[in-house]
């Protein structure tokens, strides 16, 4: 095929493979010891990370008229939100509410790149915190490198221990605090500290422990590397209009080390070279080769170098949030004039009218009808037709309560039988019973007619449903 | 892909193909030899444990540690949908089949499962759901879900019914009744006016189905005023039923039996629960 390849001993590169040489992976073969450096970046991620996973710890305990406030109750497949409840009916809503979370990831990640990853998503911040404790007990990066080749020793095997436990325990907080998302949250700690948890219970916990042990202990970037889908999708979603932590190179290139004296021998650019930005790079990347897939966009290396250009009396904003346009010259776009962004928050204005209207258009109470098709009517010993309907009520409040049970439509002179005693409905779940029409066959015109029956509270008649069925009789 | 192993320092087998591709004579991973040895130790503790190998053609074999079976699985499963059961039958058992009609839940329950024991023991007779099936002579079995019932529709009736069996009764008359006299019965009683003819009262007819010709349910005869048929409500049909009588000891005679179910397949509860499921049918009459 080609020539000049020529005939290769087994063992050696092909020149196909050649680029390879130049790719600087980390495959997590070294830890990754990132500086904690203070600045915006800084101060922005800590808060970003709290104000969403504050609540997912805390959210739970919440109480609302003496249950849960929010309660994923797949025990009773249930939804409860405050007041609301929501059936698996209207479970199609979540699907919505799961598109709206997507679309807006999008959005977002079309304008400034993946601002998720960075200061959200739980392994950012899950990592950030293990590595936080691990600064506290082991010391800084430099520290905790020589403490990684020391021989073990009582000290470090103390620290290590403590470091270890701590994790755990971060792990197992975090597994319990998943679960009482489902069950109830007293309830749950109760059977915990009783050991009384069902197998799932115990299952669920034991893989969010060592799930973020693991992950958040030992994987860290490696997760956002090699596992994680979103971080290759939200790749696709930066163009040139997007904003992302950029290295200019326009202005730091060449870059070098500054000389005493400030003789410059050569022309040079405002890089100092002097690591800074990969030093604080919590996924270990270089920012100067340009936007990556490691890059997570946290923005810790706009902090880092930011120190640096003031030392140095240089304007900060070396490496900042820029778009490509930006840095190649080209005028800045208008969001309006972004596309993508525009079809993202249309889906999401879809997504949200469909929310809107199921949330009022929910109902607190749904009516199901299955005629009897076998037979599908009855002739009745007075001559008249009488037709056999399963009624299933599903009363969403939460008291049960008696219905009165109407038609409009069929055929004239009908007799509803069965429900003279109001049916007793169960709230929470679906109750069935049996409703007999009974019509005169002379009024029976057509063989099958609408008929449109109506269920009604009968101490609040605004709490109703109808269903349309058919009256059916003999060929006529 | 591995950075840790420089793949260049290892002997090759010595084959090579295509040009330039050999085979390194690496060890696998460490990873994926821990996974082989630990399928390999699953699958001897799996064939211990349940019962895996034939010994003989006899039905021997190896039965297992773990004294698993499949219909011992089988039945634990059953043992959940009984309990689930459980709680209502132990009420059913004691109650009259009134008292469960009264009691809305319980009657749910059973117009549920009733389905299978009326489909097992009484559809091929009455059809699916009661809806009567047909033969030579009309209808075989009166249809359940209509309100025109022989011995009385009331919940302990159908009861007794199950119960006790039925045997209808109507004696020949074709030795009786000249061919007009039965000519004009049958005319009379198509009509749905027995009463209009007054050979209907003089040969007799009143004495079971009474002066009105509504029927007597104490003795199970017919009701020949409303739109509903025992078996064939035509002028033809009527007519050889007054002649052949039913279960009369005539070879034609029209037939109609149902045999008792208490004391036979049918447990008390079973018959108790059939009971309700034939009432809630749309016929059912209050007491």
């Amino acid at each position: 095929m080609n020539q000049e390849m020529g005939k290769k001993e087994p063992g050696e590169v092909t020149t196909l493979y050649n680029e390879f040489e130049t790719w600087t992976v980390n495959t997590g073969g070294q830890t990754i010891h990132a500086k904690r450096m203070p600045g915006f970046f800084r101060t922005f991620k800590d808060r970003a990370q709290l104000a969403l996973w504050l609540p997912f710890f805390l959210l739970p305990y919440l109480r609302w008229n003496g249950k849960q406030a929010i309660l994923f109750d797949v025990d009773h497949n249930q939804f409860h939100f405050f007041s609301l409840t929501v059936l698996p009916q209207d479970i199609w809503m979540l699907s919505l509410v799961l598109l709206v979370a997507a679309m807006t990831l999008f959005a977002v990640t079309s304008v400034a790149s993946r601002v998720w990853c960075g200061y959200f998503c739980f392994q950012t911040a899950w990592t950030d915190w293990y590595t936080w404790l691990e600064e506290k007990i082991e010391g800084n990066p430099t520290a905790r490198r020589k403490l990684d080749a020391a021989p073990w020793t009582l000290d470090k095997i103390k620290k290590k221990v403590i470091k270890h436990l701590l994790w755990m325990l971060i792990a197992l907080l975090t597994g319990i605090s998943f679960s009482i998302w489902f069950v109830d949250a007293f309830e749950y700690w109760n059977k915990l500290l009783h050991f009384q948890l069902p197998l799932v219970g115990w299952v669920t916990l034991t893989m969010f422990l060592f799930g973020t042990y693991i992950l958040a202990g030992f994987l860290r970037e490696q997760t956002c590397f090699w596992l994680c889908p979103y971080a290759r999708i939200q790749g696709v979603m930066s163009d040139s209009q997007t904003i992302l932590p950029t290295y200019d190179y326009t202005r730091g290139e060449p870059r070098g080390k500054i000389r005493k004296g400030g003789e410059a021998v050569a022309p040079q650019g405002d890089c100092i070279d002097c690591f800074q930005c990969v030093q604080v790079c919590p996924t270990g990347v270089d920012i100067r080769n340009g936007q990556q897939l490691g890059c997570i966009t946290c923005g810790l290396c706009i902090d880092a170098c930011d120190v640096v250009m003031d030392k140095i009396n240089k304007p900060r904003g070396l490496i900042r949030y820029a778009s490509l346009d930006e840095l190649s010259g080209q005028a800045a776009k208008k969001i309006y004039q972004h596309p993508r962004t525009l079809v993202y928050l249309s889906i999401i204005l879809l997504a949200l009218s469909g929310i809107v209207w199921g949330l009022t258009h929910m109902g607190s109470m749904t009516l199901k009808i299955v005629h009897e098709r076998q037979p599908l009517f009855v002739q009745m010993s007075d001559g008249s037709i009488q037709n056999k309907f399963d009624f299933k009520v599903l009363n969403k409040t939460d008291k049960d309560f008696r219905v009165k049970v109407s038609a409009e439509g069929g055929v004239k002179d009908q007799v509803i039988i069965g429900a003279e005693q109001d049916p007793m409905t169960h709230h929470g779940r679906g109750t069935s019973f049996t409703i007999f029409v009974k019509a005169p066959a002379v009024n029976i015109k057509k063989d099958v007619v609408p008929i449109q029956f109506r269920v009604e509270n009968v101490d609040d008649p605004n709490v109703f449903a109808e269903y349309t069925s058919k009256f059916y009789g003999p060929n006529k | 892909m591995s950075d840790k192993h420089d793949a260049s320092s290892v002997p090759t087998t010595g084959h090579v193909w295509d040009d330039d591709l050999g085979d390194y004579i690496n060890q696998p991973p460490k990873w994926w030899m821990l996974g082989l040895t630990v399928s390999a130790i699953w699958c001897v503790v799996y064939w211990l444990y349940y019962p895996a190998f034939p010994i003989s053609n006899a039905g021997y074999f190896t039965k297992g540690l773990g004294g698993w079976t499949a219909i011992g699985e089988m039945e634990a499963d059953k043992s959940v949908v009984d309990e689930v059961r459980g709680k209502y039958e132990a009420k059913l058992k004691d109650m009259t089949p009134a008292a469960i009609l009264a009691d809305s839940e319980l009657t749910e329950y059973v117009t549920r499962s009733g389905k299978v024991l009326f489909g097992d023991n009484c559809a091929a007779c009455h059809g699916t759901n009661g809806v009567g099936t047909h033969d030579k002579q009309g209808l075989f079995a009166p249809i359940l879900n209509d309100d025109d019932w022989l011995y009385g529709g009331t919940i302990d009736t159908i009861h007794e019914t199950i119960q006790g069996g039925r045997q209808g009764m109507m004696m020949a008359h074709a030795d009786m009744l000249s061919e007009a006299e039965i000519d004009t019965l049958a005319n009379a009683v198509a009509a749905g006016k027995p009463t209009s003819t007054p050979l209907f009262a003089e040969k007799g007819c009143t004495a079971c189905h009474g002066e009105d010709g509504k029927g007597m349910q104490a003795m199970g005869s017919a009701n020949l005023t409303d739109s509903v048929w025992r078996f064939d409500g035509s002028v033809e049909g009527i007519k050889y039923t007054i002649k052949n009588g039913v279960n009369s000891g005539m070879p034609d005679a029209r037939v109609a039996v149902m045999p008792a179910f208490q004391g036979g397949k049918l447990s008390d509860a079973e018959i108790k629960k059939l009971a309700v499921y034939v009432y809630k049918f749309g016929g059912g009459q209050a007491q």
